[in-house]
């Protein structure tokens, strides 16, 4: 069953950035977007397996930093070439100034 | 005695295929020189601007240069004004063909995509499978058996590169795939990095290319001269010189099958003509290192990386020089490579994906 596990203070992550999480043998990004709102998504790249938190988020997507693939991090979704399958999304919670994602 | 060297099989689907996934060399990890977050976001920042500008030079610079040779026509002057012409339509041809194919050239993405679009043609590639094939080439920088835009084999291949002077090796391959796709097929190894969702795409510009093609073959015949073709199509072939000048200094002469583009890779500085030109290309191991950087930013990534790296070569005469000695001796000696020591300062290089990894690239 899905839990909320702590990832890092509210304020680790600028705005427009992203960080990695790793949380056993999984990786995860943790991104802000332009907003200042929380999203997270599986860490690496479905095209190339690169992680994405070396990547660049401009507004509310994410570009991979190897092949400048792009997702949209609200939901996942590939929206520029080479990447082509959708980023796998979890949702996230901020509490008491703590960041958490549900996976 | 003569020497017979055995080549390698650069095929995407022969042995050194497989045997570069078995020595862990296919979508491996890179070397990546330590650079902070915070100044790496600051250099990866997109803009317009640049980019907007350097393209209404160049348009501006083809129609001042267009009229001259279409004035210039049936005289002498016409020999001069149509090579800088040539030069202004596929230099920064294959220059932006290669930034917007990025997506790093604007901030804005449909003018990425319209400057790919139109430069993919100046150059006759087909914008879709290319896009694809310098996909690979970034993931697997000159590993042979995965990397399909090696320019020439070790030993190399003279006659390759003696015809892309003019366009006339790789020109007549594009135009016999573009019949291909028109009629909705891909070669073998375009099926090895293009995925089937993109098919469609290739079939589809292809046949645009095509009409294009016999747009201008019929406004050739109705005017009855060649002149309509010297301003479309056939500047990819008399002004491909300094395209096939800069693209042999990428790579040539240096490692193969290693997993670190300061080996792989070459920067040297020129002259602002020329990196306008070419778009900030010569700092091409700190492009491979990081391609997210937009061209408008590689100087100072250059400056921001240069403790890590080998020291850049001071021209492009200088680095010409580097690339013909070295292949010179690569036709007794495949193996040979250029190899530039690092500063005291650098990261050692990353050769393989463990210690044990050779030096030297195996013939």
């Amino acid at each position: 069953m899905a839990e909320w596990v702590e990832v890092c203070d509210d304020d680790e992550i600028d705005v427009e950035d992203v960080i990695r999480f790793d949380e056993g043998d999984r990786s995860f990004a943790v991104y802000r977007d332009d907003k200042g709102n929380y999203y997270a998504t599986e860490g690496f790249c479905t095209h190339g397996k690169f992680h994405l938190s070396d990547g660049l988020v401009m507004g509310k997507q994410i570009e991979c930093p190897k092949h400048n693939g792009r997702f949209d991090i609200t939901n996942g979704a590939a929206v520029r070439v080479p990447a082509c399958v959708d980023l796998q999304t979890y949702p996230v919670k901020v509490e008491a100034g703590t960041v958490f994602i549900q996976i | 005695m003569a020497i017979v060297v055995q080549r390698r099989d650069y095929s995407l689907k022969g042995a050194e295929s497989k045997r570069a996934e078995e020595k862990g060399l296919a979508s491996a990890e890179w070397h990546a020189s330590p650079i902070p977050r915070k100044t790496m976001k600051e250099l990866m920042k997109r803009k317009d601007g640049p980019a907007i500008r350097d393209t209404l030079i160049w348009f501006i610079g083809l129609i001042i240069l267009g009229t001259l040779a279409y004035m210039s026509w049936g005289t002498w002057w016409a020999v001069p004004a149509f090579f800088f012409y040539g030069l202004l339509y596929t230099t920064p041809g294959d220059s932006r063909w290669h930034e917007c194919g990025h997506g790093t050239a604007f901030k804005t993405q449909w003018m990425n995509d319209v400057v790919y679009h139109f430069a993919s043609f100046t150059v006759l590639r087909s914008a879709t499978p290319w896009r694809w094939s310098h996909s690979r080439h970034h993931t697997d920088t000159i590993i042979v058996g995965r990397d399909p835009e090696i320019i020439t084999a070790r030993p190399p291949i003279w006659k390759i590169l003696y015809m892309q002077l003019f366009h006339l090796y790789g020109g007549p391959i594009e135009i016999k795939r573009f019949i291909l796709h028109t009629f909705g097929k891909l070669e073998e190894h375009e099926k090895e990095y293009i995925p089937a969702s993109e098919h469609h795409k290739v079939y589809r510009e292809a046949r645009i290319y095509m009409l294009i093609f016999l747009a201008v073959i019929a406004a050739c015949i109705y005017t009855g001269s060649i002149l309509p073709a010297m301003f479309v199509i056939l500047p990819t072939f008399y002004g491909f010189l300094l395209v096939l000048t800069f693209g042999v200094t990428q790579h040539l002469g240096l490692y193969e099958d290693v997993l670190d583009h300061r080996l792989n890779s070459r920067t040297f500085y020129t002259n602002r003509i020329f990196r306008f030109l070419y778009w900030n290309m010569n700092y091409h191991i700190e492009h491979h290192m990081f391609p997210m950087v937009p061209y408008h930013a590689l100087p100072k990534l250059h400056e921001e990386m240069k403790s890590d790296c080998p020291e850049a070569r001071p021209s492009l005469w200088a680095a010409l020089k580097e690339v013909i000695g070295a292949l010179r001796k690569q036709k007794d000696d495949p193996s040979y490579v250029v190899v530039k020591p690092l500063p005291v300062t650098a990261v050692p290089y990353r050769y393989g994906p463990n210690e044990s990894y050779p030096t030297r690239s195996e013939a």
